[in-house]
């Protein structure tokens, strides 16, 4: 636009920097947007050059993201069936347990994590008692492996043996799998680190009855929609994250009918309801499968700088990025702002843990808070600070989803694909919902909150990326 | 960080950025507040640290430029804690208001839950622009500047200390894509009608100015409009567009963009000394331009040869009046010498005497220092007219000073004194003290981006002044000029009278101003003889 243009154009003007500017403006009747400035990158010259030389390649990053952006759009998420981890998760070793997060040696796992490992190999039957089992884990001969380098997530601990059975969701755009194990409920489980008898009771019986019933009934159903059911919870109240009450409940009715005409007892598929009716978070593990698929889809693309995982071991925090492949980018976990469970308090809780935060790298979760009234009290309180929370993260992401939409911004695609350029420029860090596991081994939830990520995970994947 | 001592407290936020207007604001509120007798809200730069101790804050501050000072001090603990809370929550919420409040009244801004765009990428994905108005901290101007330009928007560049590499590059960026990159350092622009910036409410009209300065600007848009004519489109250079590295790229582009403009009639350019070639290239662009024009560098040789379409003017105050005449209008402005003659200097006891002069525009105390020299000799300054004449310390004024307050040396890590009146009251007090000062001049800066009530602000002080010179057996003489228009938000009659009431001369120009002073030194430096 040449300069006499601009003479003859209303002046619209955006204000960077000092505000009384804009109020000036404002006040003369002349159009302004004013950016709430801070320093870029913190003010720290390293990562400004990094982000220039990203500038200077602008078009190859661009295209890349377009096109990482564009296959996970096309993904397509189905349940096709219940299996055995051993069976179906790629390089899943016969003495291999895979856990949440970055790797990590037993010798830095967290309580928690350690809590589920233990839990693990006595379900496994490897050794009796636990004290045994912690000799078996620190004693190497047990593999340990992040489940994202399977193909595979994990709620908290995300601890998977190979008698696990998980669920087997199949991408059908680009065909490539996800797989996560079968939610426990809440309480005293394996995921936050305990390893009671009842717990250990438990897994059997979701191996030996819930698993092959419920393979059953989706082998009828031709396999279950997951996008679908992603898109009508979060009309419904759930976030995918810290809610799934509304999701449990559609995947209940897709699969009542359907165990009906398995050839179960009668008291197998009234047991098998009932577990999953009593547990409003069932759904979780296939909200977190079903967001991998998604993102393991658009694989490795050279210069997109969107970021494709982001997970906790309890120890570390690590995300990776499409432009850089499977390489971790790792910092100490953060703390866990939240509410507690009556009886405790923020010095029982253990730092950051799981892998569902591939929902909020999916773009929901603490993406889509704005969906989710019901559960405001982790964001302050209000609708408007849900609202807030959702808005703020469309400064950080690459576009909007086209699928799962947002009722209360007038239906507009949840922010979707985070840019490390946008995280590193803005200083703004993903929102993430998570729950808080005990720091202790076998003790479990002791309440739920919000946390970041730490900003060393995305500086050092943008200097990375610079390279 | 934090440091406590009964009534006081000190906190140190470290790696937390705020521009120094908002930490005005901030600190200007608490001062304001019941119970505290001090408080400064304010990037810990070394500047600022010796502010926290001249206010006799009893502490031993380890803090940066990049780290937020909180302190303050007041009669009671409680009272302290408030003060503490209000800041908090004034930075917290980004401090919407400006220093007068005068956005009250307007809706409170956003719609619930929308958070305002934290990036200018993040802004333009939403909304459309033509112009970005930029004034972040220098160091990371460029880079927004650039941004902008990429996105195809124009560019007002406010802020300062860009490196000229930078410049070179923005702007050879700019004039390759046909934007203006207006700066950096450009403090004034009125495009369309709209002051962008510091810049006054005058009459739209015919006259096109290009100016590489901002005050430069705002005088002669000012004198132009009292004499009854108007602007078309005012463009801001920045400071340093005449230097040989820049080449004048973004004044030939203003140039060549008024003489394209059908609504301009009459072109102006305002210049700083410039590289001879460059200034040349300036010349024959004007000349060329088939448009009557004014060329205005303070202190140039206006006999120089020229072209019958090119006047050249020697102060802000000719160049206005030259414009107006070349835009068909007459030259019988309102007079504001207001009665106030040389007999005033009665009850001065002659010596050596001499004027100070305050400025918080730059190019107004170049002007003043213009006036003064013809008819005093040297006049010192930290930004002087020739380099024997620049002072040792700008903290001390030499015989006939003039400074200006706006530079950077006494701006780092405070806002500029056209928003910022504590260091001029302070330097008036001082000046008062000292027994050899007989005139302070000062410039009064109005319009959009000034001060809301800068007579208010400066009155006590000069009463202040006034007082401690006749306690002493002396007489100091105040004389102003306020740069101004009636239409301007601060209301230039209250400011004049404001002024008056405190013992001021206030003058219709700056120029005028400076030319009374100088008579009153003569006069005195007449009678030593």
């Amino acid at each position: 636009m040449g300069i006499n243009e601009l003479f003859q154009q209303e002046l619209a003007v955006i204000n960077v920097g000092i505000p009384p500017f804009a109020a000036d403006l404002r006040r003369q009747g002349c159009r302004v947007v004013e950016v709430e400035w801070t320093p870029p990158a913190g003010g720290d010259s390293e990562l400004l050059h990094a982000l220039d030389r990203l500038s200077a390649v602008q078009e190859q990053v661009e295209a890349g993201n377009k096109l990482a952006w564009q296959r996970m759009s096309e993904a397509q998420p189905f349940l096709e069936g219940v299996g055995t981890a051993l069976a179906v998760i790629p390089g899943m070793g016969e003495r291999m347990l895979l856990h949440a997060g970055p790797p990590i040696t037993w010798e830095r796992m967290s309580g928690p994590l350690r809590g589920a490992v233990i839990g693990a190999i006595l379900y496994e039957g490897w050794v009796d008692g636990a004290a045994e089992a912690e000799q078996l884990a620190a004693s190497g001969a047990i593999e340990f492996a992040p489940c994202h380098e399977h193909n595979s997530v994990g709620p908290m601990a995300g601890v998977v043996s190979p008698s696990m059975p998980v669920f087997i969701v199949h991408n059908r755009t680009h065909g490539n799998y996800a797989y996560c194990t079968l939610n426990e409920g809440l309480g005293k489980v394996l995921r936050y680190g305990a390893y009671s008898a009842e717990v250990l009771e438990r897994l059997k019986w979701l191996e030996h009855e819930l698993a092959p019933t419920l393979h059953a009934a989706v082998q009828l159903s031709g396999g279950i929609d997951l996008r679908s059911i992603l898109a009508q919870m979060l009309h419904m109240g759930d976030e995918g994250h810290n809610r799934n009450k509304a999701g449990t409940s559609l995947l209940l009715r897709v699969l009542a009918p359907l165990l009906l005409q398995t050839e179960a007892a009668r008291g197998v598929i009234s047991r098998c309801l009932n577990f999953i009716n009593g547990n409003d978070h069932f759904f979780l593990n296939l909200s977190m499968p079903a967001c991998k698929a998604v993102l393991d889809a658009a694989g490795h693309v050279p210069y997109s700088t969107l970021v494709t995982a982001m997970s906790r071991n309890g120890t570390d925090f690590g995300i990776r990025v499409c432009g850089t492949g499977e390489h971790w980018f790792t910092a100490p976990a953060l703390p866990v702002e939240g509410l507690y469970f009556p009886g405790y308090s923020a010095k029982d809780a253990n730092l950051d843990i799981g892998d569902s935060a591939i929902t909020e790298t999916a773009g929901i979760g603490g993406f889509a808070m704005a969906a989710a009234p019901a559960i405001v009290q982790f964001v302050g309180g209000s609708a408007a600070d849900a609202l807030e929370y959702s808005n703020l993260m469309y400064q950080i992401t690459y576009g909007e989803n086209a699928l799962c939409t947002i009722p209360a911004l007038n239906f507009r695609g949840t922010p979707t694909g985070i840019d490390v350029r946008k995280v590193v420029e803005t200083g703004i860090l993903p929102n993430i919902n998570t729950g808080i596991a005990h720091k202790k081994p076998g003790i479990g939830q002791v309440g739920a909150g919000l946390v970041k990520p730490p900003w060393a995970c995305f500086t050092q994947a943008l200097l990375e990326l610079a390279q | 960080m934090e440091s406590n001592q009964q009534n006081q407290r000190i906190l140190v936020k470290f790696n937390t950025y705020y521009d120094s207007v908002t930490l005005l604001a901030v600190s200007q509120r608490l001062q304001s507040m019941r119970g505290v007798e001090a408080a400064l809200v304010a990037m810990a730069t070394p500047l600022n640290l010796a502010v926290l101790e001249s206010l006799e804050f009893a502490s031993n501050v380890q803090a940066g430029s990049n780290d937020l000072l909180l302190a303050v001090r007041g009669s009671d603990v409680l009272s302290v804690e408030n003060a503490l809370e209000q800041a908090e929550t004034m930075l917290r919420g980004g401090v919407k208001q400006p220093l007068n409040g005068q956005v009250a009244g307007q809706a409170a801004g956003q719609v619930t839950g929308q958070a305002l765009p934290k990036s200018l990428g993040r802004a333009l994905a939403e909304n459309v622009a033509n112009l970005a108005l930029i004034s972040v901290p220098g160091q990371f101007a460029a880079r927004e500047a650039r941004q902008a330009l990429a996105k195809g928007l124009h560019v007002l560049l406010f802020s300062d200390n860009v490196a000229l590499a930078d410049e070179v590059a923005l702007k050879q960026y700019a004039h390759k894509q046909g934007l203006l990159l207006m700066g950096p350092d450009c403090g004034t622009a009125i495009i369309n009608g709209v002051p962008l910036a510091f810049a006054n409410a005058v009459r739209r009209g015919s006259i096109g100015i290009v100016g590489a300065s901002g005050t430069g600007i705002q005088e002669v848009s000012v004198q132009i409009d009292r004499l009854g004519q108007g602007i078309s489109q005012a463009l801001g250079t920045g400071g340093r567009d005449l230097s040989r590295e820049v080449g004048g790229i973004m004044l030939l582009d203003g140039i060549e963009a008024l003489r394209n403009d059908p609504d301009t009639t009459v072109l102006v350019v305002i210049s700083k000394p410039a590289a001879p070639e460059v200034a040349a290239k300036v010349l024959t662009a004007l000349e060329r331009c088939g448009k009557p024009a004014v060329y205005c560098v303070l202190g140039d040789d206006v006999e120089a040869p020229s072209h019958a379409t090119v006047r050249r003017a020697k102060t802000l105050l000719a160049a206005a009046q030259m414009a107006v005449e070349a835009a068909g209008g007459a030259l019988e402005g309102e007079s504001r010498e207001d009665g106030l003659a040389l007999k005033s200097i009665k009850g001065l006891s002659y010596g050596p005497k001499y004027v100070r002069g305050l400025f918080s525009g730059g190019t107004l105390g170049d002007e003043a220092m213009l006036i003064l020299g013809e008819q005093l000799g040297l006049i010192y300054s930290n930004t002087p007219l020739a380099p024997e004449a620049k002072l040792g310390d700008p903290g001390k004024s030499r015989e006939h000073t003039v400074l200006d307050l706006g530079d950077d040396y006494f701006t780092q890590g405070r806002a500029h004194p056209m928003l910022d009146c504590t260091l001029r009251r302070a330097r008036i007090v001082q000046e008062a003290r000292d027994p050899q000062t007989a005139v302070i001049l000062l410039d009064v800066v109005l319009g959009y981006g000034s001060h809301p009530d800068p007579a208010e602000e400066l009155a006590p002080a000069i009463r202040k002044a006034r007082e401690i010179a006749l306690n002493d057996g002396r007489k100091i003489i105040f004389v102003a000029y306020v740069c101004g228009t009636q239409r301007d938000p601060q209301d230039y009659a209250r400011q004049v009278n404001t002024l008056q009431q405190a013992g001021a001369a206030v003058f219709a120009s700056n120029v005028a101003a400076a030319q009374f002073a100088a008579q009153v030194a003569k006069a005195l430096q007449g009678g030593a003889r």
